[in-house]
Protein backbone atom coordinates (compact mmCIF):
# COMPACT_ATOMS: atom_id res chain seq x y z
CA UNK A 1 0.00 0.00 0.00
CA UNK A 2 1.78 3.30 -1.14
CA UNK A 3 1.53 6.20 0.97
CA UNK A 4 -0.03 7.92 -2.15
CA UNK A 5 -3.36 5.88 -1.72
CA UNK A 6 -6.25 7.99 -1.41
CA UNK A 7 -7.75 8.58 1.68
CA UNK A 8 -11.16 6.36 0.94
CA UNK A 9 -8.95 3.35 -0.33
CA UNK A 10 -6.49 3.83 2.99
CA UNK A 11 -9.79 3.26 4.99
CA UNK A 12 -10.84 0.51 3.35
CA UNK A 13 -7.57 -1.01 3.49
CA UNK A 14 -7.75 -0.11 7.41
CA UNK A 15 -11.04 -2.15 7.56
CA UNK A 16 -10.22 -5.07 6.11
CA UNK A 17 -7.00 -5.08 8.80
CA UNK A 18 -9.14 -4.88 11.79
CA UNK A 19 -12.41 -6.21 10.50
CA UNK A 20 -12.11 -9.39 13.17
CA UNK A 21 -11.44 -7.06 15.84
CA UNK A 22 -14.05 -4.47 15.21
CA UNK A 23 -16.63 -7.66 15.39
CA UNK A 24 -14.96 -8.98 18.35
CA UNK A 25 -15.21 -5.52 19.86
CA UNK A 26 -18.87 -5.38 18.90
CA UNK A 27 -19.82 -8.61 20.57
CA UNK A 28 -17.67 -7.35 23.61
CA UNK A 29 -20.09 -4.03 23.58
CA UNK A 30 -23.17 -6.55 23.36
CA UNK A 31 -21.74 -8.35 26.26
CA UNK A 32 -21.02 -5.58 28.33
CA UNK A 33 -24.58 -3.69 27.46
CA UNK A 34 -26.69 -5.21 30.54
CA UNK A 35 -24.11 -4.44 32.70
CA UNK A 36 -23.81 -0.37 32.29
CA UNK A 37 -27.70 -0.70 32.01
CA UNK A 38 -27.79 -2.36 35.38
CA UNK A 39 -25.55 -0.36 37.02
CA UNK A 40 -26.95 3.26 35.59
CA UNK A 41 -30.30 2.15 36.69
CA UNK A 42 -28.95 1.68 40.12
CA UNK A 43 -29.08 5.52 40.13
CA UNK A 44 -32.52 5.62 38.86
CA UNK A 45 -35.04 6.84 40.57
CA UNK A 46 -38.77 5.34 38.98
CA UNK A 47 -41.66 6.36 39.69
CA UNK A 48 -43.74 3.40 40.05
CA UNK A 49 -42.55 -0.01 41.41
CA UNK A 50 -41.22 -1.03 37.79
CA UNK A 51 -37.11 0.01 37.30
CA UNK A 52 -37.40 -0.35 33.60
CA UNK A 53 -37.69 3.63 32.05
CA UNK A 54 -35.47 6.20 33.13
CA UNK A 55 -36.22 8.99 35.64
CA UNK A 56 -34.32 10.57 37.45
CA UNK A 57 -31.19 10.32 39.24
CA UNK A 58 -30.59 9.59 42.85
CA UNK A 59 -28.53 8.40 45.21
CA UNK A 60 -31.34 7.03 47.83
CA UNK A 61 -31.09 3.26 46.88
CA UNK A 62 -27.39 2.99 47.13
CA UNK A 63 -27.58 4.85 50.66
CA UNK A 64 -30.53 2.32 51.48
CA UNK A 65 -28.88 -0.51 49.75
CA UNK A 66 -29.25 -3.28 52.92
CA UNK A 67 -32.54 -1.88 53.79
CA UNK A 68 -35.12 -4.51 52.62
CA UNK A 69 -35.09 -6.81 55.33
CA UNK A 70 -36.52 -10.07 52.80
CA UNK A 71 -33.79 -8.80 50.40
CA UNK A 72 -30.88 -9.35 53.20
CA UNK A 73 -32.18 -12.22 54.44
CA UNK A 74 -32.45 -13.87 51.15
CA UNK A 75 -28.38 -12.51 50.40
CA UNK A 76 -27.58 -13.98 53.66
CA UNK A 77 -29.37 -17.43 52.70
CA UNK A 78 -27.09 -17.52 49.49
CA UNK A 79 -24.43 -16.37 50.75
CA UNK A 80 -24.20 -19.11 53.82
CA UNK A 81 -25.48 -21.67 51.22
CA UNK A 82 -22.80 -20.61 48.81
CA UNK A 83 -19.50 -20.74 51.10
CA UNK A 84 -20.72 -24.23 52.24
CA UNK A 85 -21.51 -25.49 49.13
CA UNK A 86 -18.13 -24.11 48.05
CA UNK A 87 -16.41 -25.41 50.96
CA UNK A 88 -18.02 -29.49 50.58
CA UNK A 89 -17.17 -29.80 46.63
CA UNK A 90 -14.14 -28.17 46.37
CA UNK A 91 -12.37 -30.74 49.39
CA UNK A 92 -14.65 -33.45 47.42
CA UNK A 93 -13.97 -32.53 44.63
CA UNK A 94 -10.35 -32.05 44.88
CA UNK A 95 -10.18 -35.41 46.60
CA UNK A 96 -11.68 -36.68 43.16
CA UNK A 97 -8.99 -34.45 40.88
CA UNK A 98 -6.20 -36.22 42.77
CA UNK A 99 -7.42 -39.50 42.62
CA UNK A 100 -8.15 -39.02 38.67
CA UNK A 101 -4.55 -37.44 37.91
CA UNK A 102 -2.12 -39.24 39.87
CA UNK A 103 -3.63 -43.19 39.82
CA UNK A 104 -4.35 -46.15 37.41
CA UNK A 105 -7.32 -47.86 39.11
CA UNK A 106 -10.24 -49.67 37.58
CA UNK A 107 -13.35 -48.04 36.99
CA UNK A 108 -11.67 -44.52 35.82
CA UNK A 109 -13.23 -44.12 32.76
CA UNK A 110 -16.97 -44.31 34.33
CA UNK A 111 -15.43 -42.13 37.33
CA UNK A 112 -14.45 -39.38 34.26
CA UNK A 113 -18.14 -40.03 32.26
CA UNK A 114 -19.90 -39.26 35.96
CA UNK A 115 -18.21 -36.34 36.03
CA UNK A 116 -18.90 -35.04 32.79
CA UNK A 117 -22.36 -36.07 32.62
CA UNK A 118 -24.04 -33.45 34.69
CA UNK A 119 -22.30 -30.74 33.20
CA UNK A 120 -24.01 -31.78 29.75
CA UNK A 121 -27.25 -32.34 31.48
CA UNK A 122 -29.76 -29.04 31.41
CA UNK A 123 -30.22 -27.74 34.71
CA UNK A 124 -34.15 -28.27 34.30
CA UNK A 125 -33.43 -32.19 33.96
CA UNK A 126 -31.33 -31.51 37.69
CA UNK A 127 -33.71 -29.18 39.06
CA UNK A 128 -36.75 -31.67 38.43
CA UNK A 129 -35.05 -34.95 38.77
CA UNK A 130 -33.75 -33.94 42.10
CA UNK A 131 -37.16 -32.76 43.19
CA UNK A 132 -38.80 -35.66 42.69
CA UNK A 133 -36.22 -37.95 44.19
CA UNK A 134 -37.06 -35.97 47.26
CA UNK A 135 -40.60 -35.76 46.87
CA UNK A 136 -40.84 -39.62 46.37
CA UNK A 137 -38.05 -40.51 49.61
CA UNK A 138 -40.25 -37.76 51.80
CA UNK A 139 -37.37 -36.98 53.37
CA UNK A 140 -35.50 -34.72 53.58
CA UNK A 141 -38.04 -31.50 54.24
CA UNK A 142 -37.59 -29.01 51.00
CA UNK A 143 -35.77 -26.12 52.40
CA UNK A 144 -31.92 -25.42 53.25
CA UNK A 145 -30.29 -28.82 53.37
CA UNK A 146 -32.11 -29.59 49.71
CA UNK A 147 -30.73 -26.65 48.26
CA UNK A 148 -27.11 -27.97 49.70
CA UNK A 149 -27.47 -31.08 48.18
CA UNK A 150 -28.61 -29.81 44.83
CA UNK A 151 -25.51 -27.11 45.30
CA UNK A 152 -22.63 -29.15 46.45
CA UNK A 153 -23.50 -31.75 43.36
CA UNK A 154 -23.76 -29.59 40.46
CA UNK A 155 -20.71 -27.69 41.92
CA UNK A 156 -18.65 -30.92 42.55
CA UNK A 157 -18.32 -31.43 38.01
CA UNK A 158 -16.45 -27.99 37.55
CA UNK A 159 -13.86 -28.32 41.00
CA UNK A 160 -12.78 -31.50 39.57
CA UNK A 161 -12.26 -30.30 35.93
CA UNK A 162 -10.50 -27.16 37.09
CA UNK A 163 -8.51 -28.67 40.00
CA UNK A 164 -7.45 -31.21 37.29
CA UNK A 165 -6.28 -28.85 34.83
CA UNK A 166 -3.85 -27.17 37.63
CA UNK A 167 -2.58 -30.80 38.52
CA UNK A 168 -1.54 -32.04 35.19
CA UNK A 169 1.62 -30.56 34.79
CA UNK A 170 2.28 -30.86 38.60
CA UNK A 171 6.30 -31.71 38.95
CA UNK A 172 6.12 -35.52 41.12
CA UNK A 173 9.80 -35.06 42.05
CA UNK A 174 9.02 -31.95 44.07
CA UNK A 175 7.07 -34.08 46.07
CA UNK A 176 9.42 -37.12 46.23
CA UNK A 177 12.36 -34.69 47.33
CA UNK A 178 9.88 -33.81 50.15
CA UNK A 179 9.70 -37.91 51.18
CA UNK A 180 13.45 -37.90 50.64
CA UNK A 181 13.95 -35.36 53.28
CA UNK A 182 11.58 -37.26 55.76
CA UNK A 183 8.70 -35.90 55.52
CA UNK A 184 5.79 -38.44 55.72
CA UNK A 185 2.52 -38.46 53.25
CA UNK A 186 0.81 -36.04 55.32
CA UNK A 187 3.45 -33.57 55.86
CA UNK A 188 4.33 -33.66 51.92
CA UNK A 189 0.71 -32.78 51.28
CA UNK A 190 0.53 -30.20 53.56
CA UNK A 191 3.93 -28.55 53.14
CA UNK A 192 4.27 -29.59 48.81
CA UNK A 193 1.57 -30.44 47.40
CA UNK A 194 -1.03 -28.36 48.69
CA UNK A 195 0.64 -25.21 48.41
CA UNK A 196 1.58 -25.54 44.96
CA UNK A 197 -1.60 -26.87 44.04
CA UNK A 198 -3.57 -24.02 46.11
CA UNK A 199 -4.12 -21.43 43.32
CA UNK A 200 -6.09 -24.36 41.00
CA UNK A 201 -8.06 -25.14 43.97
CA UNK A 202 -8.71 -21.58 44.84
CA UNK A 203 -10.07 -21.39 41.20
CA UNK A 204 -12.29 -24.15 41.38
CA UNK A 205 -13.48 -22.76 44.78
CA UNK A 206 -14.00 -19.80 43.30
CA UNK A 207 -15.83 -21.39 40.02
CA UNK A 208 -18.31 -23.25 42.62
CA UNK A 209 -19.10 -20.39 44.50
CA UNK A 210 -20.26 -18.46 41.44
CA UNK A 211 -22.27 -21.25 40.17
CA UNK A 212 -23.97 -21.43 43.92
CA UNK A 213 -24.55 -17.76 44.29
CA UNK A 214 -25.96 -17.71 41.09
CA UNK A 215 -28.29 -20.36 40.65
CA UNK A 216 -32.03 -19.97 39.69
CA UNK A 217 -33.06 -23.30 37.73
CA UNK A 218 -31.91 -25.89 40.16
CA UNK A 219 -33.04 -23.83 43.45
CA UNK A 220 -36.62 -22.85 42.37
CA UNK A 221 -37.35 -26.78 42.47
CA UNK A 222 -35.41 -27.94 45.40
CA UNK A 223 -36.07 -24.63 47.78
CA UNK A 224 -39.20 -25.22 49.56
CA UNK A 225 -40.06 -22.01 51.02
CA UNK A 226 -36.74 -20.93 51.76
CA UNK A 227 -35.64 -18.12 49.38
CA UNK A 228 -32.18 -17.38 47.79
CA UNK A 229 -30.57 -14.12 46.32
CA UNK A 230 -32.01 -15.09 42.88
CA UNK A 231 -35.17 -16.80 44.04
CA UNK A 232 -36.37 -13.50 45.44
CA UNK A 233 -35.77 -11.45 42.42
CA UNK A 234 -37.42 -14.05 40.70
CA UNK A 235 -40.27 -13.84 43.25
CA UNK A 236 -39.97 -9.79 42.84
CA UNK A 237 -40.23 -9.45 38.90
CA UNK A 238 -43.79 -9.44 38.92
CA UNK A 239 -44.59 -6.76 41.13
CA UNK A 240 -41.14 -4.84 40.72
CA UNK A 241 -37.69 -5.86 41.40
CA UNK A 242 -36.63 -2.93 44.08
CA UNK A 243 -33.51 -0.81 42.70
CA UNK A 244 -31.63 -1.92 45.78
CA UNK A 245 -31.42 -5.41 43.96
CA UNK A 246 -29.22 -3.36 40.68
CA UNK A 247 -26.83 -2.03 44.00
CA UNK A 248 -26.23 -5.36 45.30
CA UNK A 249 -25.56 -6.52 42.07
CA UNK A 250 -23.45 -4.26 41.43
CA UNK A 251 -21.36 -4.66 44.91
CA UNK A 252 -21.20 -8.83 44.36
CA UNK A 253 -19.63 -7.75 41.01
CA UNK A 254 -17.32 -5.41 42.02
CA UNK A 255 -16.01 -8.16 44.89
CA UNK A 256 -16.05 -10.85 41.54
CA UNK A 257 -13.73 -8.92 39.72
CA UNK A 258 -11.34 -7.97 43.18
CA UNK A 259 -11.12 -11.51 43.95
CA UNK A 260 -10.65 -12.65 39.99
CA UNK A 261 -7.83 -9.89 39.65
CA UNK A 262 -6.40 -11.37 42.75
CA UNK A 263 -6.65 -14.93 41.95
CA UNK A 264 -4.84 -14.17 38.49
CA UNK A 265 -1.82 -12.72 40.40
CA UNK A 266 -1.53 -15.51 43.24
CA UNK A 267 -1.50 -17.94 39.84
CA UNK A 268 0.78 -16.14 38.51
CA UNK A 269 3.60 -15.97 41.42
CA UNK A 270 2.68 -19.83 42.23
CA UNK A 271 3.45 -20.58 38.33
CA UNK A 272 6.86 -18.41 38.97
CA UNK A 273 7.29 -20.63 42.39
CA UNK A 274 6.92 -23.98 40.77
CA UNK A 275 9.41 -22.85 38.19
CA UNK A 276 12.34 -21.72 39.90
CA UNK A 277 14.49 -24.76 40.85
CA UNK A 278 17.92 -25.11 41.52
CA UNK A 279 20.26 -25.37 38.70
CA UNK A 280 20.81 -29.50 38.40
CA UNK A 281 22.12 -31.99 36.07
CA UNK A 282 19.34 -33.94 34.26
CA UNK A 283 18.84 -36.72 36.01
CA UNK A 284 17.85 -40.06 33.56
CA UNK A 285 14.07 -40.42 34.30
CA UNK A 286 13.34 -43.02 36.86
CA UNK A 287 16.51 -42.01 38.87
CA UNK A 288 14.38 -40.18 41.32
CA UNK A 289 12.38 -42.95 42.08
CA UNK A 290 14.86 -45.07 42.63
CA UNK A 291 17.00 -42.51 44.94
CA UNK A 292 13.18 -42.46 46.75
CA UNK A 293 12.78 -46.30 46.79
CA UNK A 294 15.83 -46.61 48.80
CA UNK B 1 2.63 -55.53 46.21
CA UNK B 2 1.08 -54.05 49.46
CA UNK B 3 2.32 -50.98 48.04
CA UNK B 4 -0.18 -51.09 45.00
CA UNK B 5 -2.45 -52.35 47.31
CA UNK B 6 -2.02 -49.22 49.16
CA UNK B 7 -2.08 -47.19 46.37
CA UNK B 8 -5.24 -48.50 45.02
CA UNK B 9 -7.16 -48.24 48.50
CA UNK B 10 -5.49 -44.76 48.30
CA UNK B 11 -7.21 -43.87 44.46
CA UNK B 12 -10.34 -45.57 45.98
CA UNK B 13 -10.71 -43.55 49.30
CA UNK B 14 -9.85 -40.29 47.26
CA UNK B 15 -12.58 -40.95 44.92
CA UNK B 16 -15.43 -42.36 46.92
CA UNK B 17 -17.06 -39.33 48.74
CA UNK B 18 -17.47 -37.20 45.20
CA UNK B 19 -18.70 -40.51 43.41
CA UNK B 20 -20.60 -41.29 46.34
CA UNK B 21 -22.81 -37.52 46.11
CA UNK B 22 -23.31 -37.57 42.76
CA UNK B 23 -24.60 -40.86 42.35
CA UNK B 24 -26.72 -40.59 45.21
CA UNK B 25 -27.70 -37.09 44.25
CA UNK B 26 -27.42 -37.41 40.59
CA UNK B 27 -27.63 -40.81 38.92
CA UNK B 28 -30.39 -42.02 41.46
CA UNK B 29 -32.36 -39.24 41.13
CA UNK B 30 -32.53 -39.45 37.06
CA UNK B 31 -33.98 -42.80 38.28
CA UNK B 32 -37.02 -41.63 39.84
CA UNK B 33 -37.84 -39.03 37.55
CA UNK B 34 -38.46 -41.99 35.05
CA UNK B 35 -40.38 -43.92 37.76
CA UNK B 36 -42.22 -40.23 38.70
CA UNK B 37 -43.71 -40.11 35.13
CA UNK B 38 -45.00 -43.60 35.49
CA UNK B 39 -47.05 -42.90 38.08
CA UNK B 40 -50.94 -41.89 37.76
CA UNK B 41 -51.91 -38.37 38.75
CA UNK B 42 -55.03 -39.19 41.30
CA UNK B 43 -55.16 -35.31 42.06
CA UNK B 44 -53.56 -35.57 46.08
CA UNK B 45 -51.48 -38.72 45.15
CA UNK B 46 -49.95 -40.54 42.86
CA UNK B 47 -49.25 -44.34 43.05
CA UNK B 48 -46.79 -46.41 40.39
CA UNK B 49 -48.42 -47.75 37.68
CA UNK B 50 -46.48 -48.37 34.66
CA UNK B 51 -48.56 -45.36 33.41
CA UNK B 52 -47.43 -45.04 29.69
CA UNK B 53 -50.20 -42.71 28.76
CA UNK B 54 -48.18 -39.66 30.65
CA UNK B 55 -46.06 -39.37 28.04
CA UNK B 56 -48.18 -39.49 25.21
CA UNK B 57 -50.57 -36.84 27.37
CA UNK B 58 -47.94 -34.58 27.69
CA UNK B 59 -46.37 -34.67 24.49
CA UNK B 60 -49.48 -34.30 22.31
CA UNK B 61 -50.98 -31.24 24.84
CA UNK B 62 -46.94 -29.68 24.47
CA UNK B 63 -45.48 -30.79 20.75
CA UNK B 64 -45.64 -27.21 20.24
CA UNK B 65 -43.60 -25.54 23.36
CA UNK B 66 -41.56 -28.92 22.48
CA UNK B 67 -40.69 -27.45 19.25
CA UNK B 68 -40.20 -23.96 19.78
CA UNK B 69 -37.29 -24.84 22.71
CA UNK B 70 -35.54 -26.38 19.92
CA UNK B 71 -35.95 -23.68 17.59
CA UNK B 72 -35.16 -20.94 19.40
CA UNK B 73 -32.16 -23.10 20.95
CA UNK B 74 -30.57 -24.07 17.60
CA UNK B 75 -31.11 -20.31 16.16
CA UNK B 76 -29.18 -19.50 19.64
CA UNK B 77 -26.12 -21.43 18.78
CA UNK B 78 -25.89 -21.00 15.36
CA UNK B 79 -25.76 -17.18 16.07
CA UNK B 80 -23.56 -17.68 18.98
CA UNK B 81 -21.74 -19.44 16.88
CA UNK B 82 -21.45 -16.62 14.45
CA UNK B 83 -20.86 -13.80 16.84
CA UNK B 84 -18.07 -15.78 19.03
CA UNK B 85 -15.90 -17.18 16.47
CA UNK B 86 -14.55 -13.50 15.11
CA UNK B 87 -14.12 -12.62 18.97
CA UNK B 88 -12.17 -15.72 19.88
CA UNK B 89 -10.63 -15.02 16.72
CA UNK B 90 -9.67 -11.51 17.58
CA UNK B 91 -8.59 -12.47 20.98
CA UNK B 92 -6.27 -15.05 20.03
CA UNK B 93 -4.59 -13.76 17.05
CA UNK B 94 -5.27 -10.12 17.17
CA UNK B 95 -5.36 -8.53 21.05
CA UNK B 96 -1.59 -8.65 21.87
CA UNK B 97 -1.61 -7.16 25.44
CA UNK B 98 -5.21 -6.80 25.52
CA UNK B 99 -5.54 -10.17 25.60
CA UNK B 100 -6.55 -10.87 29.15
CA UNK B 101 -8.08 -7.73 29.57
CA UNK B 102 -10.37 -8.97 26.58
CA UNK B 103 -10.91 -12.45 28.26
CA UNK B 104 -11.78 -10.69 31.61
CA UNK B 105 -14.89 -8.72 29.61
CA UNK B 106 -16.17 -12.12 28.31
CA UNK B 107 -16.44 -13.55 31.31
CA UNK B 108 -17.45 -10.20 33.26
CA UNK B 109 -21.40 -11.22 32.44
CA UNK B 110 -20.96 -13.91 35.00
CA UNK B 111 -20.02 -11.49 37.72
CA UNK B 112 -23.67 -10.27 37.67
CA UNK B 113 -26.54 -12.45 38.95
CA UNK B 114 -27.99 -14.06 35.51
CA UNK B 115 -31.48 -12.96 36.41
CA UNK B 116 -30.43 -9.24 36.58
CA UNK B 117 -28.63 -9.72 33.60
CA UNK B 118 -31.80 -10.90 31.86
CA UNK B 119 -33.89 -8.51 33.96
CA UNK B 120 -31.38 -5.74 32.14
CA UNK B 121 -32.63 -6.90 28.61
CA UNK B 122 -36.41 -6.00 29.69
CA UNK B 123 -35.14 -2.50 30.57
CA UNK B 124 -33.25 -2.21 27.45
CA UNK B 125 -35.96 -3.65 24.89
CA UNK B 126 -38.60 -2.12 26.89
CA UNK B 127 -41.51 0.04 24.76
CA UNK B 128 -40.22 3.15 25.49
CA UNK B 129 -36.48 2.21 25.56
CA UNK B 130 -34.48 4.11 22.79
CA UNK B 131 -33.00 1.15 21.28
CA UNK B 132 -36.54 -0.26 20.02
CA UNK B 133 -37.32 3.54 18.40
CA UNK B 134 -34.01 3.20 16.69
CA UNK B 135 -35.45 -0.85 15.47
CA UNK B 136 -38.67 0.82 14.26
CA UNK B 137 -37.19 3.38 12.74
CA UNK B 138 -35.13 0.84 10.89
CA UNK B 139 -38.28 -1.02 10.24
CA UNK B 140 -36.79 -4.17 11.84
CA UNK B 141 -39.95 -4.18 15.19
CA UNK B 142 -42.70 -3.07 12.41
CA UNK B 143 -45.03 -3.90 14.98
CA UNK B 144 -43.41 -1.68 17.19
CA UNK B 145 -42.79 -4.05 20.26
CA UNK B 146 -39.58 -6.57 20.40
CA UNK B 147 -40.54 -7.79 24.16
CA UNK B 148 -42.28 -11.04 24.37
CA UNK B 149 -41.22 -11.71 20.76
CA UNK B 150 -39.36 -14.79 19.58
CA UNK B 151 -36.49 -12.65 18.44
CA UNK B 152 -36.55 -11.13 22.37
CA UNK B 153 -36.37 -14.46 23.89
CA UNK B 154 -33.50 -15.89 21.35
CA UNK B 155 -31.15 -12.73 21.79
CA UNK B 156 -31.72 -12.95 25.30
CA UNK B 157 -30.75 -16.73 25.10
CA UNK B 158 -27.48 -15.66 23.04
CA UNK B 159 -26.41 -13.31 24.99
CA UNK B 160 -26.43 -15.40 28.18
CA UNK B 161 -24.80 -18.49 26.62
CA UNK B 162 -22.25 -16.57 24.35
CA UNK B 163 -19.24 -17.07 27.21
CA UNK B 164 -19.73 -20.91 26.79
CA UNK B 165 -19.30 -20.18 22.73
CA UNK B 166 -15.85 -18.17 23.33
CA UNK B 167 -14.00 -19.61 25.77
CA UNK B 168 -13.93 -23.16 24.10
CA UNK B 169 -13.11 -21.46 20.58
CA UNK B 170 -11.28 -19.58 22.15
CA UNK B 171 -9.22 -22.22 24.17
CA UNK B 172 -8.61 -24.48 20.62
CA UNK B 173 -7.78 -21.34 18.67
CA UNK B 174 -4.73 -20.59 21.11
CA UNK B 175 -3.50 -23.80 21.24
CA UNK B 176 -3.24 -24.10 17.61
CA UNK B 177 0.20 -23.84 15.76
CA UNK B 178 0.38 -20.77 14.09
CA UNK B 179 3.24 -21.93 11.96
CA UNK B 180 0.53 -23.82 10.02
CA UNK B 181 -1.15 -20.99 9.37
CA UNK B 182 2.42 -19.37 8.15
CA UNK B 183 2.86 -22.53 5.84
CA UNK B 184 -0.34 -22.30 4.51
CA UNK B 185 0.66 -18.49 3.42
CA UNK B 186 4.31 -19.75 2.03
CA UNK B 187 1.89 -22.23 -0.25
CA UNK B 188 -0.23 -19.40 -1.73
CA UNK B 189 -3.16 -20.27 0.32
CA UNK B 190 -4.95 -16.94 0.34
CA UNK B 191 -6.44 -15.54 3.51
CA UNK B 192 -10.00 -17.17 2.90
CA UNK B 193 -8.19 -20.33 2.06
CA UNK B 194 -5.79 -20.40 4.89
CA UNK B 195 -9.10 -20.12 7.59
CA UNK B 196 -11.30 -22.67 5.82
CA UNK B 197 -8.83 -25.10 5.43
CA UNK B 198 -6.17 -24.98 8.38
CA UNK B 199 -7.64 -22.53 10.94
CA UNK B 200 -11.06 -23.47 10.96
CA UNK B 201 -10.94 -27.52 11.21
CA UNK B 202 -8.17 -27.42 13.77
CA UNK B 203 -10.66 -25.04 16.08
CA UNK B 204 -13.33 -27.71 15.40
CA UNK B 205 -13.22 -29.19 18.86
CA UNK B 206 -13.47 -26.06 20.61
CA UNK B 207 -16.37 -25.60 18.00
CA UNK B 208 -18.11 -28.79 18.99
CA UNK B 209 -17.50 -27.75 22.83
CA UNK B 210 -19.20 -24.69 22.39
CA UNK B 211 -22.33 -25.31 20.61
CA UNK B 212 -22.72 -28.32 23.00
CA UNK B 213 -22.35 -26.04 25.89
CA UNK B 214 -24.77 -23.51 24.19
CA UNK B 215 -27.16 -25.55 22.97
CA UNK B 216 -27.52 -28.12 25.82
CA UNK B 217 -28.45 -25.58 28.52
CA UNK B 218 -30.42 -22.74 26.08
CA UNK B 219 -32.83 -25.75 25.02
CA UNK B 220 -34.06 -26.30 28.67
CA UNK B 221 -33.31 -22.65 29.74
CA UNK B 222 -36.94 -21.07 30.75
CA UNK B 223 -35.68 -18.19 32.44
CA UNK B 224 -35.46 -15.73 28.97
CA UNK B 225 -38.85 -17.34 27.88
CA UNK B 226 -39.98 -16.13 30.65
CA UNK B 227 -39.12 -12.74 31.41
CA UNK B 228 -38.66 -11.65 27.19
CA UNK B 229 -41.21 -13.67 25.66
CA UNK B 230 -44.74 -13.59 25.56
CA UNK B 231 -47.04 -16.30 25.99
CA UNK B 232 -46.78 -17.56 22.79
CA UNK B 233 -42.70 -17.72 23.09
CA UNK B 234 -42.98 -20.07 26.30
CA UNK B 235 -40.43 -23.39 25.99
CA UNK B 236 -40.91 -26.98 27.58
CA UNK B 237 -38.81 -25.56 30.36
CA UNK B 238 -41.28 -23.16 31.41
CA UNK B 239 -43.79 -25.91 31.01
CA UNK B 240 -42.04 -28.26 33.04
CA UNK B 241 -41.28 -25.24 35.52
CA UNK B 242 -45.43 -24.69 35.55
CA UNK B 243 -46.66 -28.66 36.10
CA UNK B 244 -43.74 -28.91 38.81
CA UNK B 245 -44.13 -26.29 40.96
CA UNK B 246 -47.59 -24.44 40.55
CA UNK B 247 -49.78 -27.40 39.08
CA UNK B 248 -48.52 -30.10 41.06
CA UNK B 249 -49.21 -32.31 37.88
CA UNK B 250 -45.58 -34.45 38.69
CA UNK B 251 -46.19 -37.32 36.51
CA UNK B 252 -46.68 -35.20 33.63
CA UNK B 253 -43.79 -32.99 34.29
CA UNK B 254 -41.43 -35.72 35.01
CA UNK B 255 -42.45 -37.34 31.40
CA UNK B 256 -41.70 -34.09 29.80
CA UNK B 257 -38.32 -33.64 31.76
CA UNK B 258 -37.14 -37.04 30.87
CA UNK B 259 -38.32 -36.78 27.25
CA UNK B 260 -36.55 -33.54 27.17
CA UNK B 261 -33.29 -35.56 28.64
CA UNK B 262 -33.80 -38.14 26.04
CA UNK B 263 -33.81 -36.06 23.43
CA UNK B 264 -31.16 -33.56 24.23
CA UNK B 265 -29.09 -37.04 24.82
CA UNK B 266 -29.48 -38.46 21.42
CA UNK B 267 -28.63 -35.51 19.64
CA UNK B 268 -25.66 -34.85 21.33
CA UNK B 269 -24.78 -38.37 20.67
CA UNK B 270 -25.19 -38.00 16.93
CA UNK B 271 -23.38 -35.07 17.03
CA UNK B 272 -20.44 -36.74 18.56
CA UNK B 273 -20.55 -39.27 16.59
CA UNK B 274 -19.97 -37.07 13.99
CA UNK B 275 -17.63 -34.41 15.22
CA UNK B 276 -15.40 -36.82 17.47
CA UNK B 277 -15.64 -36.96 21.21
CA UNK B 278 -12.40 -35.62 22.45
CA UNK B 279 -14.24 -31.92 22.38
CA UNK B 280 -16.89 -33.17 24.80
CA UNK B 281 -14.74 -35.45 27.22
CA UNK B 282 -11.72 -33.26 27.52
CA UNK B 283 -8.51 -34.78 26.07
CA UNK B 284 -8.23 -36.64 29.16
CA UNK B 285 -11.48 -38.30 28.60
CA UNK B 286 -10.20 -39.33 25.05
CA UNK B 287 -6.64 -40.94 26.34
CA UNK B 288 -8.55 -42.51 29.12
Amino acid sequence: MSSRASAPTRFWGWLREHAVMIVGLLVIAYMLVPIVVIFVFSFNDPAGRYNFTWVGFTLEHWKNVFGIPELNEALWVSIKLALLATLISTVIGTMMALALVRHQFFGRRAANFLIVIPMATPEIVMGSSLLSFFLILGTPALGFQTLLIAHVMFCISFVVVVVRSRLIGFDRRLEEAARDLGANSFETFRLVTLPLILPGVFGGAMLAFALSIDDFVISNFNAGTEVTFPLYIFGAFQRGVPVEVNCIAMILFGVTVVAMVFTTLQQRRAEKMASIRPEQEELPPGAVTEIAAT
Amino acid sequence: MGETLKRRAAAYGLLLPGTAWLVVFFLIPLYFLGRLSLNVNLGTYYPFDWHWQNYSDALGLYDTQFFRSFEYSIAATLICLVLAYPLAYAIAFKAGKWRHAMLLAVVAPFFTTYLIRTISWVTILSDESPVVDVLKFLQIAPDGRVLATAPAVIAGLVYNYLPFMVLPIYASLERLDTRLMEAAKDLYANTATTFFKVTLPLSAPGVVAGTLLTFIPATGDYVNAQFLGGSNNQMIGNVIQSLYLKQSDYPAAAALSFVLMAIILIIVLIYIRFAGSEALMGEEGAAA
